[in-house]
């Protein structure tokens, strides 16, 4: 371990405070109810359901990148013991039908339809292209051996400059590989580029990578063939989404389709996704009339779980000789895989790349150009934090670059630009609207905590002894609480609102029933604060049920950093309601004026003497039992619904600043994370421990991505590390201690005030490492631009390698 | 574990990714005999502590129609000092040798290259007669035999036979065990009182492979310099431990080593930080003690 | 058809006794034979840890060992841990710290914690992160882990 510094042993963390009835739940850092199950491993992940006559499928998968299926022979994997069925995509494609990941809202974004098993082409090696349904797992990959087939290889598009030049169009009807592109620009940008005292460029790259939920994806469909109904157990974000897929491609009725959600072990984007073999599994179920269950194998994920984040994008930042920025230009070159993702589509991360770049800083002009191309490598979509990772790195790169140019210190830099804290509402270039934001005490924070300038005279000191440390920031502005322009505006069935039903039991207890769910992040256990404030019974009266589009009311799930500020919306006002309609009927029993009335500690309450006048159980008692001692025309509603829609801004966002200090070893180029931090403003924060151990997955994520992640494909399409032991994850050695620190600046659109809050982490990670790395590297004259930041790549930066 | 694609680099061109095993045979041997007798049978793979053997049957790389489990085979399980060496048996798991006080007191190398082997829950299962057997080019123990010039103790229906570690690991996850052998154990010469030890390895993260990594061992006059991850076997760097100091030794590894590229280091990477590890490791093994 | 031989392992403390294929891992015999679903898979190749259990007082991954090969042994596993109280304080720290999310390395973690506080009574921060280097995490940033840990150590200490 290196030097430790002062700093470093005064951060020792602290055990989160007890959280404090009196003052609400709100604001406290409860533990989660929901973890207990989890620490016993008494959880129940799809994986763990049992059902009679459960049948279990694996795929047949291309082993190449781009290849016709010449011909397919199944009989010999018919015939291996154990096996129940075996089906080709025509088979298969009977009864699902097959999709096209578009929206009209992304002008001109074309993709060809995708089937559930491919039908005569493979188009990225790990494409289904055969189903196995056996008794056993073990017995379905013994069969899926047996699997013969001729391919006739066709030609691979992997680079995505080739992709891009067209030579070899991967589907011919589209006439060539680009799936979406897209231009902006703002009057008179030329001009001011033209005019400004200092123009810097510099491309970056970032290499495609991928989620790696430690659950894989897993799916268990059953089928009843008597009620043509169909149940499915899927770790998936979206229940209510998929149960309306499942209905429209599987052509059930709606209302016979349920999607139940148990516990999901991870998701971060990578469960939201409509995959071809979950479908595929579904279909099985309805073809042969018993569930069906397929759980990925971790190859299997890292061949087909959605990838992202494949850039290289050239920017351009113009600014005056004092430090003021002008403007951003962005060309921004992403490669996808050979089909657009259903049904959010694969354009939606290079597009929130041109929405992003700037984010944090006042300027006027802006230009941006976007490609997104196909390749036969695997499919991307969207991952945790969507474009912003990228956005920030370059954004945050060029902004460090600029500052570099002008020998002024970065975070000076950034003082002099970030948009002030009271220019709100503001209005961006790339056209999103800001509520408010707080960049400035952000920043203010930030330096304060990590004792920016002790740490550089540090850094002064250490150089002259050969010790090259960094330290990096990175601004940024994260979309969270989307409302429909996200989705809904392009046609996708795909819903932006929330909603939740708070009931009271005869008990006194209180179900909250919620639409969005829970993958561990805590939903559930924010729901059951927002829910005993409101009703105004102890937390540990509540329960809450999440992931069951039989039970819940519609909803969207969980994406896009939307369940606390959405979902609680809605629970909040739920209980509110629920809140008001226990005081009716305890103001008919008695015989006293509502007005005069509270709900507290689990029981209604004399608002002026805090006496407790009627526990909540006997409100339920006589609602439920009794309801003949109430007024004759008094009918007590003791459950409410009540939904929520975020609708002033199209996305409520969230800002924040993140900070990274390195060193590096410029022997080895090896990077060792000495600490990092992040200030974050997500407006209300109804469980800082929750919070705040979320925020620092986040980063841990966007550590990963920075220095060791990257999903690796030869030239032929094939991926090469694909496992865990070459696909690098960071692991507890690996890793520094995350300082967390928080402004709040509620939201005005909603009650409960909190904005999203789950990808900040990841968002500005990456760009704050890149920084830091280039600031350890700075006497050098050495600069890297491309993730990760491998050591080969440092030390061919400080020419030590060729 | 043992790395799945480290040999082709590829995952899934072959197999698309199969983690359950294919069927085999299993027969736990309750003495040598047996175990020889049934390690010589077509299809017979030797189990000790499965680390490596039990990941590659999970990938579909081997299939094996017998399994024949040495793991109660408790004589293979000891660590002796004798007079002139000492003795590790080769069903000895790599955490009693990190915790083992006759390792620490006389062959220091292995108790300082223990703790770099995977993480702690592999270490209770793997051997040392396993690793060396199954000779992944990244691992510890191989090299840690070359540079305190280990024998490999080999036996075989036909009796015991003694290899020098140098002429032991032939090529990638290829020994010299003949088919049917089974590593009893390893001996190493004691080392004499004024010997010194050096072990250092890069890796990206804490357990994983050694991108290059160096075992090192003075004794007496001589010199072993055993460097690992450079190629399909471990590497007696012999130019560089005869020249007189560090940059020397560093320039000399030209000669010594041609190290091919890996997934994430060119073949030029590989060889620059094998001359980094030696010149870091070089006062180590010449100041006095 | 294939091979099967009669094993019998001791379980949380209760003989199991099956007829099992010898390639059936030990984590798929706890999970598939006796509906032990507290344990994970998550890989299959003995990176993870989420397979992570205790054999003969040892922690093992239960995707690298052959149930075969734990034939008259004892295995232990979080749900037993749980019941017999070995892991309470752990548990009791780990909820308290957050030191989980979506739950599935959970009893992985748990387990090489358990033998980490038992082996190293003296780790500190740094010793903790090494042990608990083969447990990957993906929810957490590790921190709420090794505080919760730390918290452990610290109170036995004190």
């Amino acid at each position: 371990m290196n030097d430790r510094t002062t700093l470093e042993l005064l951060e020792k963390p602290e055990a989160p405070a007890k959280p404090r009835v009196d003052t609400g739940y709100v604001g406290q850092s409860v533990p989660r109810a929901g973890a207990k199950r989890l620490l016993q491993g008494r959880g129940c992940y799809v994986d763990d359901l049992r059902f009679p006559r459960l049948a279990h499928a694996a795929f047949f998968r291309s082993p190449y990148a781009h290849a016709r299926i010449k011909r397919l022979d199944l009989k010999q994997a018919l015939r291996s013991p154990g096996v129940i069925a075996v089906f080709d995509g025509r088979a298969i494609a009977e009864y699902c039908s097959p999709w096209t990941g578009v929206l009209a809202h992304l002008k001109g974004i074309k993709s060809p339809p995708q089937h559930a098993v491919a039908i005569e082409r493979a188009c990225w090696q790990g494409e289904a292209v055969a189903a196995v349904v056996a008794e056993t797992r073990a017995q379905a990959e013994d069969a899926v051996a047996k699997v013969e087939a001729e391919w006739e290889e066709l030609p691979v598009v992997t680079d995505m400059e080739e992709a891009l030049a067209g030579r070899a169009v991967i589907h011919p009807e589209l006439g060539d590989n680009v799936c979406f592109s897209r231009s902006h620009e703002t009057p008179g940008f030329a001009e001011v580029f033209a005019r400004a005292d200092l123009v810097v460029e510099e491309t970056y790259g970032m290499g495609r990578h991928t989620g790696v939920t430690l659950e894989a994806r897993s799916i268990l469909a059953d089928y009843n063939a008597a009620e043509h109904s169909l149940t499915v157990y899927q770790a998936t974000q979206a229940p209510h989404m998929m149960q309306d897929i499942f209905s429209r491609h599987l052509d059930i009725p709606e209302a016979n389709v349920r999607v139940i959600c148990r516990d999901v072990g991870g998701s971060y984007g990578i469960k939201v996704h409509v995959y071809p073999d979950e479908m595929a599994t579904a279909a099985l179920s309805v073809m042969l009339r018993r569930p069906v269950k397929f759980v990925a194998d971790r190859l299997e994920s890292f061949l087909t779980d959605i990838h992202a984040r494949e850039h290289r994008a050239r920017v351009r930042l113009a600014c005056t000789r004092d430090g003021r920025i002008l403007g951003f230009e962005l060309d921004d070159l992403t490669a996808i895989g050979p089909y657009s993702v259903y049904p959010r589509t694969s354009g939606i991360e290079g597009n929130q790349v041109v929405n992003l770049t700037g984010g944090p800083y006042a300027h006027q002009a802006y230009r941006a150009k976007l490609n997104v191309v196909f390749t036969n490598k695997n499919v991307t979509c969207q991952y945790r934090a969507v474009g912003h990772p990228i956005a920030v790195a370059l954004t945050e790169g060029i902004v460090d670059l600029a500052a570099a140019k002008l020998g002024l210190d970065p975070a000076e830099f950034r003082r002099r630009n970030l948009i002030p804290d009271d220019a709100y509402p503001y209005t961006f270039p790339s056209g999103i609207k800001f509520e408010k934001l707080s960049h400035h005490a952000c920043l203010d924070k930030l330096l304060a905590l990590m004792q920016y300038a002790k740490l550089r005279q540090e850094q002064q000191e250490l150089r002259a002894k050969g010790v090259h440390r960094g330290i990096g920031l990175a601004a940024m502005i994260e979309v969270t609480n989307p409302s429909p322009a996200f989705y809904g505006v392009g046609g996708a069935r795909i819903s932006a609102q929330d909603g939740a039903t708070v009931r009271l039991e005869p008990s006194g207890m209180v179900t909250c029933l919620a639409s969005v769910t829970e993958q561990g992040q805590g939903a559930e256990a924010v729901f059951q604060q927002v829910c005993a404030d409101a009703v105004g019974v102890s937390i540990d009266k509540v329960r809450v049920i999440t992931g069951d589009t039989g039970t819940t009311p519609y909803g969207g799930g969980t994406w896009a950093s939307r369940g606390a500020g959405i979902g609680g919306e809605a629970v909040l006002q739920a209980g509110k309601a629920l809140r008001s309609n226990i005081l009716d009927l305890a103001a008919a029993v008695l015989g006293a004026d509502k007005a005069t009335l509270e709900v507290r500690a689990d029981a209604v309450c004399d608002k002026a003497s805090g006496e407790a006048r009627l526990p909540l159980a006997e409100v339920g008692r006589i609602g439920y039992f009794r309801p003949d001692t109430l007024p004759l025309k008094f009918q007590s509603e003791l459950a409410v619904t009540r939904h929520y829609t975020p609708r002033e801004y199209a996305f409520t966002f969230t800002n924040g600043i993140q900070a990274s200090l390195v060193e590096v070893d410029t022997d080895t180029g090896f990077v060792k994370l000495l600490k990092h931090w992040c200030v974050e403003d997500c407006g209300t924060v109804i469980n800082p421990m929750l919070v705040d151990e979320q925020i620092r997955g986040g980063v841990v994520q966007g550590l990963g991505a920075a220095l060791l992640e990257e999903c690796l494909y030869s030239a032929e399409g094939q991926l090469l590390n694909g496992s865990l032991a070459d696909y690098l994850v960071p692991m507890t050695g690996d890793t520094p201690d995350i300082v967390v620190a928080h402004v709040a600046t509620p939201t005005a659109q909603s009650e409960l005030g909190a904005k999203g809050v789950g990808e900040a982490g990841t968002a500005g990670a990456p760009g704050a490492v890149m920084n830091a790395i280039n600031d350890a590297l700075a006497p050098f004259g050495a600069r890297v631009t491309v993730q990760p930041f491998t050591p080969e790549r440092i030390l061919r930066a400080l020419g030590k390698v060729r | 574990m043992r790395r799945p694609g480290a040999a082709s680099g590829i995952i899934g061109r072959e197999e698309e990714g199969r983690l359950k095993p294919s069927p085999f045979a299993y027969a736990r041997a309750k003495s040598l005999a047996e175990a020889l007798e049934l390690a010589a049978r077509p299809g017979a793979k030797v189990l000790a502590g499965g680390q490596s053997l039990v990941a590659s049957l999970n990938l579909r790389l081997a299939s094996p129609e017998l399994l024949v489990d040495i793991t109660g085979l408790k004589d293979l399980a000891r660590i002796e000092v004798l007079k002139d060496k000492v003795r590790v048996g080769a069903l000895v798991t790599h955490a009693r040798i990190e915790h083992s006080p006759e390792v620490a007191k006389h062959l220091p190398l292995l108790a300082q290259a223990a703790p770099h082997i995977a993480h702690a829950a592999i270490r209770n299962a793997g051997t040392l007669g396993g690793s060396l057997a199954f000779a992944d080019p990244a691992a510890e123990w191989p090299a840690c035999c070359l540079a305190l010039d280990a024998s490999l103790v080999l036996v075989s229906p036909q009796g015991e036979r003694r290899v020098p570690a140098e002429d032991f690991f032939k090529d990638l996850y290829t020994t010299a065990l003949a088919p049917g052998e089974i590593v009893a154990a390893a001996e190493f010469p004691l080392p004499s009182s004024t010997a010194r030890s050096a072990f250092a390895e890069l890796v990206r993260r804490r357990g994983d492979y050694a991108i290059v990594g160096l075992a090192a061992h003075r004794n007496g006059a001589g010199l072993k310099l055993a460097f690992f991850g450079v190629g399909a076997v471990p590497v007696l760097a012999k130019h560089a431990a005869a020249a007189p100091d560090a940059e020397k030794a560093a320039a000399a590894l030209d000669k010594d080593l041609d190290p091919p590229a890996d997934l994430y280091h060119g073949a030029a990477t590989k060889l620059h930080l094998a001359k980094v590890l030696l010149k870091r490791a070089w006062n180590t093994l010449s100041t006095s003690r | 058809m294939e091979h099967a031989l009669d094993v019998t392992l001791t379980v949380n403390g209760t003989e199991a006794r099956r007829r099992i294929a010898p390639r059936m891992h030990l984590i798929d015999f706890l999970r598939e034979e006796l509906g032990l679903t507290g344990s994970h898979v998550a890989c299959e190749h003995g990176v993870c840890g989420a397979c992570t259990v205790r054999v003969d007082g040892e922690i093992r991954r239960g995707c690298l060992t052959l149930a075969v090969q734990c034939d008259g042994r004892k295995v232990d596993t979080v749900e037993g841990l749980s019941d017999s109280g070995e892991l309470r304080e752990l548990q009791q720290a780990f909820h308290e710290r957050n030191a989980l999310q979506c739950g599935y390395c959970t009893p992985g973690m748990l387990l090489t914690a358990l033998e980490l506080v038992a082996r190293r009574p003296q780790a500190r921060r740094e010793e903790i992160r090494e042990y608990l280097s083969g447990n990957l995490c993906r929810c957490t940033g590790y921190q709420a882990i090794v505080d919760a840990i730390e918290q452990v150590l610290e109170a036995r200490r004190a």
